[in-house]
């Protein structure tokens, strides 16, 4: 038997709030409190029409306990699984992190802005991590590997707490060499068996060279980061325009309704959370 | 309408100087309908959007599980509706249907709840006027207005028109448009609170750091009863229960107010408004310059349900004023 014709939009109008159920299918430690968890869409017609654009988070639902905001850390291309790097810090997460390989989750969105990769074609690409910030910049920098004769060069800076908190830093090296990206490191505190630098990530500017006039900046970190990397870009010339943050808020919905994740006079969930520098400066406390 | 749900201004109580206090509940006879009400305490957006509603079951078992949502409702009739409570649902409308992701929970009720509006002589602290919601062209099925021995009917929709068919009524005459142009007349000119919001919007930015919002923020205590009892205020929050057994789960959307404490906190516990004067400033932001940022109209209705509500005496023409320096000091 034939479906009904869908006069009311019923099937539009749920969508986003009935989402997808997933399994997880590997959940991967990486250091003491942050693990990846490969999440594959159950329904193989649902998983192939999925798309996304690097920046865009995902609401991550277990029924009975909650649902979190999560962006993704995974390539746009990959259509096997979503990766979410996820941080031990609350109770969904707490219980996120006692699930196995093989357990049931909801997922619904994806959710927000991108970072602009097409309007970066041709440029430099400057990625400033700090922390976990590196969990949503792996998008485009898989996107920009895909894509790696539209852009220029790519300059990776991350900055950790400490040696142990590196996240994939297991990845680099296959970043820096068959990616063909150039990525420094840096510290805040170390032993003596660290080999690399210490300081905060605004020391690596003295490392690079940047073309104000030839590059993108996207940045991703805690709030006091955003301030001293973006005013530090800005001096060097670097049009506002053209240096993306991505924010974090607490959100409930992902839909603009709940107003959780308002930030001056816009929702985070939908005109961010990737906004251009010059839309943040220009928003009230937004970092 | 004897088969559905009819919600209409009830007394439930009176205040400690005698006068009653009106909410819009359920209605089981005629006699029950106060037409001359005042102002009820809380607002009928709460039929649309109720303190508590479950958006989704779920059916746990040791393989997964699955979710059933559920929003079909009764139809249901609202009489009393005032123009200003109209309003309100009009800019509802804009976050809840016309937005990117539309509310299907909102939806399936506003489509399914007949509005029947009433006009009211305005109070003394209703400044509707100046926020220009007094009148209503849309958004209801019918709205009366009280010319003395009639009512003067605005129909809106062929529901509203089969409904009036089965009362006793007759044709607008030369007269009656006369005597309700009058009474709109008076209405107007009864409005004693006036608010100037036309340079709010940018008073919003220039005055962000003033001292206005610390001076009222610190009465402020963060109890959210103006977010309660306001006919525009939607923010959420969503909790999930579990219940005894471990094979049910609920989750469940609950309205919240973004003047308490922990309505920017993220995991791990960083707030984004931790004070109280933070927090109030940011509902006189979204309310007077966010939304209309947005939608080219303030989400403040002028009804002053917030100003009664609130335990610490804030009113909003009072802060406006404030903020505007015309209130004298």
């Amino acid at each position: 038997m034939s479906k009904p014709p869908d006069f009311n939009r019923q099937t539009i109008l749920m969508q986003s709030e009935r989402g997808f159920k997933s399994e997880i299918i590997a959940a991967i430690p990486l250091t003491a409190k942050e693990k990846l968890f490969h999440i594959r869409i159950c329904d193989p017609c649902e998983r192939e029409n999925f798309t996304f654009l690097p920046g865009q988070f995902i609401m991550i639902e277990l029924p009975g306990c909650g649902e979190i905001p999560i962006s993704i850390s995974s390539s746009t291309s990959n259509k096997e699984f979503l990766a979410l790097c996820i941080r031990n810090v609350g109770k969904v997460t707490g219980m996120l992190h006692r699930l196995k390989a093989g357990a049931i989750v909801g997922i619904r969105g994806p959710f927000g802005t991108h970072f602009p990769m097409e309007k970066m074609t041709g440029y430099n690409v400057l990625l400033m991590a700090g922390g976990l910030g590196i969990a949503p910049l792996r998008a485009p920098i898989y996107w920009a590997n895909n894509h790696r004769s539209d852009y220029k060069d790519i300059i990776i800076l991350y900055g950790a707490k400490e040696p142990e908190q590196i996240l994939f830093g297991y990845q680099f090296e296959e970043w820096r060499t068959i990616y063909n990206l150039n990525i420094l490191t840096i510290v805040q505190k170390a032993d003596k068996r660290w080999p690399g630098r210490k300081g905060i990530i605004t020391d690596l500017f003295g490392d690079i060279h940047i073309e104000p006039d030839n590059t993108f900046a996207i940045v991703c970190g805690p709030p006091v980061m955003f301030k001293f990397v973006c005013a530090h870009l800005s001096t060097l010339g670097l049009p506002r325009q053209r240096m993306f943050v991505s924010l974090e808020r607490r959100m409930h919905c992902g839909m603009g309704k709940c107003c959780r994740c308002n930030v001056g006079s816009t929702f985070t969930c939908l005109d961010g959370p990737v906004f251009d520098y010059w839309t943040v400066m220009n928003l009230k406390e937004a970092i | 309408m004897e088969n559905n749900e009819v919600i209409g201004p009830k007394s439930r109580d009176r205040d400690t100087k005698g006068a009653k206090i009106y909410r819009f509940l359920k209605l089981n006879s005629f006699d029950e309908l106060e037409m001359d009400y005042t102002r009820s305490y809380s607002s009928p957006k709460n039929y649309f959007l109720p303190f508590k509603e479950d958006l989704a079951t779920y059916d746990l078992r040791d393989t997964g599980w699955e979710q059933e949502i559920r929003y079909t409702i009764h139809p249901r009739i609202i009489v009393g509706m005032r123009a200003c409570d109209i309003n309100a649902l009009l800019k509802l409308d804009q976050v809840m249907l016309k937005s990117q992701y539309p509310n299907p929970y909102y939806s399936a009720r506003r489509r399914n709840t007949v509005i029947i509006g009433l006009d009211h002589e305005p109070l003394e602290d209703c400044f509707c006027r100046s926020m220009n919601t007094d009148t209503a062209f849309h958004g209801f099925d019918l709205f009366m207005t009280d010319i003395g021995e009639k009512y003067f009917v605005a129909i809106n929709s062929d529901t509203g028109y089969m409904i009036l068919n089965r009362f006793d009524s007759c044709e607008v005459g030369e007269e009656d448009q006369l005597l309700y142009k009058e009474v709109r007349g008076r209405i107007e000119s009864k409005f004693k609170t006036q608010v100037d919001i036309t340079i709010v919007p940018e008073l919003m930015d220039l005055e962000f750091e003033s001292d206005v919002w610390k001076r009222w923020g610190d009465k402020c205590l963060s109890c959210g009863s103006c977010a309660m009892v306001c006919p525009t205020c939607y923010c959420y929050g969503i909790e999930e229960d579990i219940d005894l057994n471990f094979d049910k789960a609920t989750k469940r959307r609950f309205l919240y107010s973004c003047n308490l404490l922990d309505f920017a906190t993220v995991a791990g516990g960083h707030n984004f408004r931790p004070e109280a004067h933070i927090r109030l400033k940011y509902r006189y932001y979204h309310q007077f310059r966010g939304f209309v940022e947005a939608f080219n109209q303030s989400l403040c209705v002028g009804c002053n349900r917030c100003g009664k509500a609130c335990l610490a005496g804030i009113s909003p023409k009072a802060v406006i004023d404030d903020l505007i320096g015309t209130e004298k000091r």
